[in-house]
């Protein structure tokens, strides 16, 4: 009986808890971005692994083009930033950091690829506070999340991971970031995992 | 043994107030009050190290700055915000350096939220920023000025012998440098009276 308490008081406490947290990170936006607090750091089952063959996909671009993954075959390096949501904390300020960073990405012979599941209209509006993106943004928006769901990345609230793949010029998966949700994964780890594509 | 429930009831509810409201706690420095303490982790270079006159210390306090305004700017290496008012802020040093009145009395420093020391030199080599900046990793000195949004600039007067006070304290773009640097060198002068 006592550790039922116990067990229950801590649990809501955590939670309390995790709510007052949940608030801190906004730093950006102004007062436009929605909260979700803290979530399930990850919450689905990786399909892929390194050194396999990165899943094809084709997905609407902002300009209004289809872009597929495998039209970079022999010509670039590619990396696929999946962020959850539009309008979220931590999401709104990772691609503005990739944004200043291209030279970090021409220096491989990389491209970026940004992927979410929201639908093309939220993303042109919330890429837009960002400034000019030189990275094209693809929406996996319709069938819901499927590239996700192909690379085991789906989260069972429909969101997407906040996951990272580098994917070398021959289509083989080098490198996989499935980031805890709540936080921004560091610059210089993906900077390694490109440096590391050239040996 | 039978106030045990009732006893651990009233420990969480005592906790479940105390912790979010000393959480919460944590606000933006507003002007006429003092700046909360934090420590900054020592320069990576010693060209800031002798700018700010820290030379040789393992971590330091805004007292240590040998200045008396400081300029506290809070941004984060993603923050598009940051990233366009760099070279702005860039100016208002030099603005600084090259005014006999201010060089020396005036200093500047930024502090990246949330960034690791990778980023914060990206951020510095990318738009050549000549003041120091310091990584705030896990948010500590972020967290204890009150989690502001970015880029958020604090002026401290730090006369010797005082606490450092803040003098200045808002959110976003300065407009206009030169009405700012007039606003906290009224400081200056009214310090150099007393």
């Amino acid at each position: 009986m006592k550790r039922k308490i116990a067990s229950i008081l801590i649990a809501f406490y955590l939670v309390l808890v995790s709510f007052v947290f949940a608030q801190t990170h906004s730093l950006s936006f102004k007062d436009e971005i929605y909260n979700p607090g803290i979530l399930k750091p990850t919450d689905s089952v990786l399909k892929v692994k390194v050194g396999d063959k990165a899943p094809n996909f084709t997905l609407p671009c902002l300009s209004g083009k289809k872009i597929s993954l495998h039209q970079f075959l022999g010509g670039k390096n590619v990396v696929l930033s999946f962020v959850p949501a539009a309008w979220t904390p931590v999401c709104s300020d990772q691609w503005p950091g990739y944004n200043l960073a291209k030279e970090i990405f021409d220096q491989y012979d990389a491209i970026l690829l940004g992927i979410s599941v929201d639908n093309i209209p939220t993303l042109y509006a919330w890429t837009r506070q960002m400034g000019d993106l030189w990275f094209r943004v693809l929406s996996d928006f319709w069938p819901h999340g499927q590239v996700a769901s192909e690379y085991g990345i789906l989260r069972s609230d429909g969101m997407a991971e906040r996951a990272l793949f580098v994917i070398d010029k021959k289509g083989i998966i080098r490198y996989i970031d499935v980031h805890n949700i709540n936080e921004r994964p560091r610059l210089e780890a993906l900077v390694k995992a490109l440096e590391e594509l050239g040996q | 043994m039978k106030y045990w429930p009732s006893l651990a009831l009233s420990i969480f509810v005592f906790f479940c107030l105390w912790l979010p409201s000393s959480v919460g706690q944590a606000k933006a420095p507003a002007p006429g009050k003092l700046l909360p303490r934090f420590e900054i982790p020592p320069p990576q270079r010693p060209i800031d190290a002798q700018y700010l006159g820290v030379q040789d210390k393992e971590s330091f306090w805004i007292t240590d700055i040998d200045a008396q305004l400081v300029i506290i700017e809070i941004f984060s290496m993603y923050c598009p915000f940051c990233q366009r008012e760099a070279p702005r802020i860039n100016e208002l040093y030099e603005k600084i350096e090259s005014d006999p009145q201010l060089k020396g009395k005036i200093k500047i420093i930024g502090v990246g939220a949330g960034n690791s020391p990778f980023e914060v030199n990206f951020f510095r080599k990318k738009f050549n920023v000549p003041f120091p900046m310091f990584p705030d990793n896990d948010f500590a000195i972020h967290k204890t000025l009150g989690e502001v949004r970015t880029p958020y600039f604090i002026v401290v007067s730090n006369l010797p012998d005082h606490c450092p006070t803040v003098i200045y304290s808002k959110l976003g773009s300065i407009k206009n440098m030169d009405e700012f640097l007039k606003h906290i060198s009224k400081k200056l002068s009214s310090e150099a009276q007393e």
